[in-house]
């Protein structure tokens, strides 16, 4: 059967029930795993509002071979990756991604693996406003070491 | 002539989001360093170790060969999800 994967940055917000609806699960897979990530706040200085820049066409791009990779080492049903850009305040969803599969271990796994290599490969910038400052996000070091992960041959 | 962007907080300190560079740099690491030679605040922007490079929207280190008319992406760690 032909597997499906839907990519798509917009500004718009996304809602889990009508992408579950799209995301056409087929017959033969028993599992679907979702993964919304949403704007937190902060420890410190409040935050006013996220603003998240990308790069259009290599975004795209990124994170289509991010699912290939992720069907290479799993077998996948469809997969659902949307991800908001612009202006966004605490509270509001940012990404949103749906694996399907066979059995739940594959679903879940490919879910994570997902996440790692869009934080860490594809390209989008966050800038957090806060009552202080606007100040863009810095790369974390868990963020790489979590994409590392799966370098390993154990995953 | 290379269609050179520049991302996030590095297009903020460069005051640039897009350059037409007339070069005959064969590699990435030779735009770098043309690049640099503009001085403040080219130079030190630049020279961030953790500055990620991509061509033709493809990742790759700056060792990686160019030719002309390739679009040539600089930008910051990303910091998605």
């Amino acid at each position: 059967m032909e597997h499906l994967t839907r990519i798509k940055v917009q500004q718009e917000d996304f809602n889990l029930a009508d992408e579950y609806a799209a995301l056409g699960n087929q017959a033969d897979c028993g599992a679907i795993v979702s993964f919304i990530g949403s704007v937190r706040e902060l420890a410190g200085d409040s935050l006013l509002s996220m603003t998240l820049e990308h790069y259009p066409g290599m975004t795209e791009k990124s994170l289509l071979q991010i699912t290939e990779q992720a069907r290479q080492r799993w077998p996948l049903g469809n997969i659902t990756i949307i991800h908001r850009i612009g202006t966004l305040s605490v509270n509001e969803q940012i990404v949103l991604v749906l694996v399907s599969s066979a059995h739940r271990e594959a679903a879940f796994r490919a879910c994570e693996f997902i996440m790692d290599f869009l934080k860490t490969r594809a390209p989008f910038w966050k800038k957090e406003q806060t009552t202080a400052a606007g100040y863009w996000v810095e790369a974390k070091d868990s963020d790489n070491q979590a994409a590392q992960r799966w370098s390993s041959p154990e995953s | 002539m290379f269609n050179i962007v520049f991302f996030a907080a590095l297009r903020e300190t460069l005051g640039c989001g897009q350059l037409s560079w007339k070069s005959e740099a064969r590699s990435i690491a030779g735009l770098i360093q043309e690049l640099r030679a503009q001085g403040a605040p080219w130079d030190s922007a630049l020279a961030r170790p953790d500055l990620l490079c991509a061509r033709n929207q493809q990742l790759c280190t700056p060792d990686e060969a160019i030719t002309a008319g390739d679009e040539i992406a600089f930008f910051p760690p990303v910091t998605g999800g």
